[in-house]
């Protein structure tokens, strides 16, 4: 869905690391993307649990962990909360479920994007590529449930702002949620894509950060927590 | 002794949560039992020596009589572990290990004979011949071991009743001893009979078990009836409600194990019962879905467009099942995301391209609603028949009273302004029919490549 080709420069190189507790999956992804010579990806290690993927993650320190959310001994969300020490090492959520709490739940435990498994080999490679430069991933379902979360919050301004998204904001991801890729969002918007990653960007940390009481009770609202 | 004492405030293992691992569970234990098998079951549990508990049990049993009171408790409670792995399945060789060298090893196999109550052959375990239970297959040593446990339980209840100053009232022990014996000489043979019922085993022992509960039932008469003897009779009218409170006692204590037996069996069998269901109920579904469509898809291996259509609706019927139950039950959908789900589902099947919804909001249907939605899948269908095949995003919005709904697709794209005049399909399904509903759709190339188009809608009603 996002398009990184404009950004990734021929020659350049991820270290990656690939969680998941399938290896079907596991071997499907590493001949879809670990072509080194064609992507420039280079898969330094797996894991299919929570304790070899920390274990693995601290030996290799890879660029990008994508990161399957469903994983026996605690999901995803373990390993991220055990991994936060790792420096320079950031995560991709890659997942079968589009489950809102799912999303919800790898996002704020710090992932930097979430895509699903019936993503194309070439998206995932520029996805990888754009969090290994710090930006965030977000599918058009991500952006939805992200403008559902605040959405809830958009009347009543009761925290500071930080609770709340910009105007810029919403339309950043209503665009994706329509299934723009970042740079046809800055054609819509005359930004520059610069400009429309660190809207998302503003958006992730907001996710995470924010006092999320409002984001508690759509959540239970829809009966997820 | 702690730890047993707190043990008996577990829930009745009946009412036990079914997601509970099994071996977190006391059970008495039905292998090489000598009275009601709660030592063995402790011992399971605790992953103690049963020696020790049977010692301490032994030692309870002369002081104050706690003891007595401690295992008729548990042998209430706690039920007969029928699933469970005999405790004593190592046990044989574990005697080979230990019991070769000096006094000390005879002695303690000797010990240990007389505790576990087995007929101490080496090469038959309690699993093997679970027959070992009942009076028939019970050697020597098991005799004299179950004598022994029945000796100490009555040293115990007598221990137990002079503590509590009964003594005082002589005439009222000895009766009071023999329906405590008639008591659990009953109680015991429920339990074995119950064992054997499952297991069906020969019916030789069955003269002996019979004589047990004749003799318990003979022993609880001559209590009873010892115990107004030694009473006296007062006026007649006492005579009449004594004799009848006798005869209910009598009832309830003899009957009494039995009929709590026959509960907690109830229970155990109904929530076999209800998890045998529930699995049922998934292989029935998995079944008719996804079987089916496997098979399906064996047949169809050679046109991959059709496999794919298949593979994507089973998906997407299996998700709904799984993470949305409340709505796969409904049947007529009635709200706009569920109206739009099913609208891309049907786009989707029909046309074999993957569309993909994102709806934030929810609103519920209006007439209004509904003619942007037959918009809405007229542009779908565009978008699938002529977007090039690549994915089809789909975005509703309820913001208010607004409805927006995006359908944006890949292909090559066309100007609106070019439409001939013959093209009916755009200009009167989509834009004719949104004007004429007060809405407004906007059809318009998309920045790279693809075409958008954007159907606009207030809804009818406040609600």
């Amino acid at each position: 869905m996002t398009d990184a080709a404009s950004e990734a420069a021929p020659g350049r190189r991820a270290r990656v690391v690939l969680v998941d507790d399938h290896r079907m999956f596991r071997t499907g992804v590493r001949a879809e993307i670990g072509r080194t010579d064609e992507t420039g990806i280079d898969v330094v290690g797996e894991a299919d649990d929570v304790e070899s993927a920390v274990r693995v993650v601290a030996e290799t320190k890879p660029d990008v962990v994508l990161l399957d959310v469903h994983l026996p001994g605690g999901g995803g969300v373990e390993v991220l909360r055990r991994s936060a020490g790792a420096d320079g090492v950031r995560f991709l959520a890659l997942s079968v479920s589009d489950a809102a709490e799912d999303v919800i739940g790898v996002i704020r435990g710090g992932a930097r994007g979430y895509v699903t498994k019936t993503i194309t080999g070439t998206d995932l490679v520029k996805a990888i590529f754009r969090i290994a430069d710090g930006d965030a991933v977000f599918s058009p379902r991500l952006a939805g449930f992200v403008l559902d979360a605040f959405a809830a919050t958009d009347t009543p301004p009761v925290d500071e702002d930080l609770d709340r998204l910009t105007q810029r904001e919403r339309e950043v991801l209503r665009l994706i949620a329509r299934g723009y890729a970042y740079k046809e969002i800055a054609k819509q918007l005359f930004i520059s894509v610069k400009t429309v990653e660190s809207h998302v960007s503003a958006v992730l940390r907001k996710l995470q950060l924010s006092n999320r009481h409002e984001l508690t009770r759509w959540a239970t609202a829809r009966r997820l927590v | 002794m702690a730890a047993p004492e707190t043990r008996t405030t577990e829930p009745a293992p009946t009412e036990a949560p079914a997601g509970a691992p099994p071996y977190r569970r006391l059970y008495r234990s039905p292998h090489g039992r000598i009275l009601g098998g709660v030592c063995q079951g402790l011992a399971t549990h605790l992953g103690v020596p049963v020696t020790w508990v049977r010692l301490a049990f032994t030692v309870l049993f002369f002081s104050q009589g706690i003891g007595s009171l401690l295992y008729a408790a548990f042998w209430v409670v706690v039920p007969l572990g029928i699933n469970q792995a005999a405790p004593g399945a190592d046990r044989p060789a574990r005697r080979h290990a230990e019991a070769g060298p000096g006094r000390f090893g005879r002695l303690r196999e000797l010990l240990e004979r007389t505790f576990h109550g087995d007929d101490g052959a080496p090469d038959t375990d309690a699993a093997a011949v679970p027959g070992g239970v009942g009076v028939g297959g019970r050697g020597r040593a098991g005799s004299m071991g179950q004598l022994f446990a029945l000796i100490a339980l009555v040293i115990g209840v007598m221990a137990l009743l002079s503590a509590l100053g009964i003594q005082t009232a002589k005439p009222y022990v000895w009766p009071l001893l023999a329906v405590g014996i008639g008591v659990a000489l009953v109680w015991r043979q429920a339990d074995d009979s119950r064992w054997q019922s499952w297991f069906g085993l020969e019916p030789g022992s069955r003269k002996g078990a019979y004589l047990r509960v004749l003799a318990g039932v003979l022993l609880v008469v001559a209590g009873i009836i010892g115990y107004f003897v030694t009473q006296g009779v007062g006026s007649p009218l006492a005579l009449v409600v004594e004799s009848s409170l006798a005869v209910v006692a009598g009832v309830l204590v003899l009957g009494g194990p039995s009929m709590l037996r026959m509960w907690q069996d109830l229970g155990a069998e109904r929530t076999a019962r209800i998890r045998a269901q529930e699995r049922a109920e998934i292989a029935a579904h998995v079944h008719d879905s996804v079987l089916h469509t496997l098979t399906l898809i064996q047949r169809r291996a050679e046109d991959p467009k059709e496999v794919l259509r298949l593979a994507r609706a089973q998906e997407r019927e299996l998700r709904l099942w799984l993470y949305r139950p409340e709505a796969a039950a409904e049947d007529a959908p009635d709200t706009l995301a569920e109206h739009l789900r099913a609208i891309v589902a049907e786009v989707e099947d029909r046309h074999g391209v993957h569309l993909e919804l994102v709806c934030v909001g929810d609103c519920p249907m209006d007439e209004k609603i509904a003619s942007q939605m037959k918009a809405a899948r007229e542009a779908m269908v565009n978008a699938a028949k002529y977007g090039g095949g690549g994915p089809v995003q789909v975005y509703a919005e309820v913001e208010g009273r607004t409805v927006s709904v995006f359908v944006r697709d890949h292909g090559p794209g066309f100007d609106p302004d070019d439409l001939p005049e013959d093209r009916m399909g755009v200009r009167e399904s989509i834009i004719g029919r949104m004007r004429r509903n007060g809405g407004t759709a906007r059809v318009r190339p998309a920045p790279d490549g693809g075409t958008e188009v954007e159907l606009e809608m207030e809804r009818a009603a406040d609600d």
